[in-house]
């Protein structure tokens, strides 16, 4: 297939709301909160002006917006919706239903800090809140690959192996707000791409009526449970396919992570969401000087690709794993959890150092990356200690 | 009271919607309840039935066994509004869509208790009222989280005795008088609202299913279905409380169509409330001597009511 695309500027919320557009789900029920409240908005405009039909539930909550998806979706109709940090963290019962009713439904996350202090930047406290509610989870570090993931997610979630939600998640305000250049695909192509939605069974078949939501005791229940974790082992390659399907539409190829000088790097940072292209820019300077520095970026964090990290990693000497929220449990993040589990169980045994960056908006800059590499090499080089888990870019008493 | 073309034998030739089998108490007024708002269902219209948690979907629901004849979604304890909305948009979209045909019509009813209903859900079922969806939502009033054991809810009767309102030598059960939910949902100015209960020929209840069923738009019923396990009375008695819950005025049946408020039924002696008290163990507290005065106040609120209800049906 050729690749045509169509250049624009625009916020990643723009771009998914674009997606949207293209896709023209049946039904978004959704409600407003910071920073993913312009998606709603610009799908309700696209509705106005005629441009899709979808019909669009003005819900007065997000547990009602998950709520009425999943009703809508078990109806048969194509479903999706948008929120933010509170916003999921209210949908949390009903993320775990819309994934154990094996519910296709396509959630927008724009990543935003939970509460409290209530603060409405960026970190990843939202989505990793809700990591072990069944649902795919996949990054973007940029408005560009929250519209290609967007595309791809509806693909995933409706294949007959998966039968699961997704969550397209991008950061907020960094990649929400902010205007970039972009590719878009055209419209026709990405209607086709996407396809119509068939599902097997659902409420509205006349003379096949089903029931969705039973209790289960507990001599079903547990297989019910395994089923759907196969369904998210299933994911992997289903991701794949779908990743391979969108570069040959697309030219962009997309994986589990990207590697970024990776190949021969000593020093690698892991890392997820718009931060990574800081990285990428501090890594570039660091190979100036000679350090062999590399970033894996996380794309997709549910399935977590444990093998193919410990495949990517293990000729590296240290590792740092960032993540962009605190897990208040004494140990670290959760990427730095199942990052060193996982290559401690592939038998990779290289130093890890987890680092707390981000947090609520803070900053993250070039040097704090430099900073981060320094203390690997120090760890490597001259067995310098450095605490297994740190925060960066802090505020020192003195400026406080 | 006409019946119109709701006589007792005529709606009892039809099948039934929610199928014997299930595990719900014998004697329970829920699933009478139930199966008569099923009576109002043309034979020919399909139907989503939705279902807040509680006693009746973890009863008629169990995997992987189903009682219900037509499609059936429960979601969670406290969404059964926004649940059956989706459902009903989703509905719209496949007609609009050419996916559903012409002749496939289908009904949206949700059924929840007063636990899903006035408490945890209220949030939902307004907004789903608001909204304008086209469906019925039914609470199954039996005054209590019976599904986890008697729990006092904001629809149990002040003074019940509940396992969170005991009544001991500092309690004489509930305190607080109970909310008025059909009023609150006839305040959304919704088409079709109305409170019945079981009575003697079901034909109350039977036209006012059919008549929220085929409204266009939200409607809503809210039912009286005791429970003998919480209410404590005989089981087999659950008719002869219906009937004391309306003649005390207690329970008035009324609707509210199109914003007009209509009394379908006025008692030609209203009895006092210690009738529909006494039969009740959950109340068996109040007629020791020393009780008295409590039973003087709730018939005072229970005059109140009633007199409210008057005033709202007979204002121009």
């Amino acid at each position: 297939m050729s690749v045509t695309s169509i250049r624009e500027r625009m916020s990643g919320n723009e771009a998914v709301a674009e997606a949207i557009r293209q896709v023209n789900p049946d039904v978004m029920p959704a409600f407003p909160i910071t920073p993913s409240t312009e998606i709603p908005q610009m799908v309700s405009s696209f509705i106005a002006g005629g441009k899709i039909d979808t019909e669009f539930i003005p819900v007065e909550s997000e547990h009602s917006a998950m709520s009425a998806a999943i009703g809508s979706e078990a109806a048969g109709a194509r479903t999706m919706t948008a929120t933010s940090s509170a916003g999921l963290a209210l949908m949390w019962e009903e993320l775990l239903l819309a994934a154990s009713n094996r519910l296709p439904i396509v959630l927008t996350l724009v990543n935003r800090t939970l509460s409290g202090p209530i603060n409405i930047n960026c970190d990843h406290s939202d989505g990793m809140g809700a990591r072990d509610t069944g649902w795919i989870q996949i990054y973007a570090e940029n408005n560009q690959e929250a519209y290609d993931n967007y595309i791809q997610a509806f693909p995933i979630a409706e294949d007959k192996r998966v039968h699961l939600p997704v969550m397209i998640c991008q950061d907020g305000f960094i990649t929400s707000h902010a205007v970039e250049n972009i590719l878009l695909l055209p419209d026709e192509q990405v209607k086709e791409f996407v396809g119509t939605y068939e599902p097997e069974e659902y409420l509205l078949q006349p003379g096949k009526p089903i029931a969705v939501g039973p209790y289960s005791i507990s001599a079903y229940a547990m297989e019910a449970k395994k089923a759907q974790a196969v369904a998210m082992e299933n994911a992997r390659e289903v991701i794949k396919e779908v990743a391979d399907r969108f570069a040959q539409m697309s030219g962009r190829q997309y994986g589990f992570f990207e590697s970024y000088r990776l190949e021969d790097a000593e020093y690698v940072m892991l890392i997820m969401g718009s931060a990574a292209g800081t990285a990428k820019q501090a890594v570039d300077e660091l190979r100036e000087s000679g350090v062999k520095a590399g970033v894996l970026k996380l794309r997709v964090f549910r399935p977590f690709p444990e093998k193919e990290i410990a495949e990517a990693l293990k000729n590296a000497k240290a590792v740092a794993i960032m993540d962009r929220v605190e897990s208040y449990n004494g140990n670290c993040g959760p990427l730095g959890s199942e990052v060193t589990a996982g290559l401690f169980r592939n038998k990779v045994f290289i130093d890890t150092v987890c680092y707390t960056y981000g947090l609520a908006g803070r900053d993250f800059t070039t040097d704090n990356v430099k900073e981060i590499f320094g203390e690997l090499q120090g760890l490597v080089c001259e067995g310098k200690q450095v605490p297994h888990n740190r925060y960066i870019g802090l505020r020192t008493r003195e400026e406080q | 009271m006409s019946k119109g073309n709701h006589g007792l034998k005529q709606m009892l030739r039809q099948p039934e919607r929610l199928t014997p089998g299930h595990r719900m108490c014998a004697g329970c007024g829920a699933t009478i309840a139930v199966r008569a708002v099923l009576r109002g269902l043309k034979q020919e219209d399909h139907a989503v039935i939705g279902n807040a948690t509680g006693c009746l979907e973890v009863s008629s629901y169990m995997y992987p066994y189903t009682s219900w004849e037509d499609s059936y979604i429960h979601n969670a304890f406290e969404n059964a509004g926004a649940t059956l909305g989706g459902v009903e948009t989703a509905y719209k979209v496949l007609k609009k869509k050419g996916k559903l045909g012409e002749e496939d019509t289908y009904k949206f009813i949700t059924f929840g208790g007063d636990g899903g209903t006035y408490d945890i859900g209220l949030q939902s079922l307004s907004g789903a009222m608001e909204r304008g969806h086209d469906m019925v939502y039914v609470c199954y009033d039996n005054g209590a989280y019976m599904n986890t054991g008697i729990q006092r809810s904001s629809a149990t009767p002040m003074y019940a005795d509940t396992t969170t309102t005991p009544v001991g030598v500092n309690s004489n059960g509930k305190i607080q008088y109970r909310k008025d939910l059909a009023a609150i949902i006839a305040e959304h100015y919704v088409p079709y609202v109305a409170q019945s209960t079981l009575t003697r020929d079901f034909t109350d209840l039977h036209r006012k299913s059919e008549k929220a069923i085929y409204t266009e738009g939200p409607a809503f019923l809210n039912l009286c279905t005791p429970c003998p396990r919480g209410w404590r009375y005989p089981m087999e008695d659950v008719m002869e409380i219906c009937r004391l819950a309306v003649e005390t005025c207690y329970w008035p049946l009324f609707e509210v169509d199109e914003g007009k408020w209509i009394l379908n039924y006025s008692p030609k002696k209203k009895l006092p409330i210690e009738d529909f008290l006494r039969p009740q163990g959950r109340f068996a507290h109040l007629f020791k001597p020393e009780n008295e005065h409590l039973i003087e106040l709730f018939q005072q609120e229970v005059d109140k009511r009633w007199e409210d209800l008057l005033y709202r049906c007979n204002r121009e």
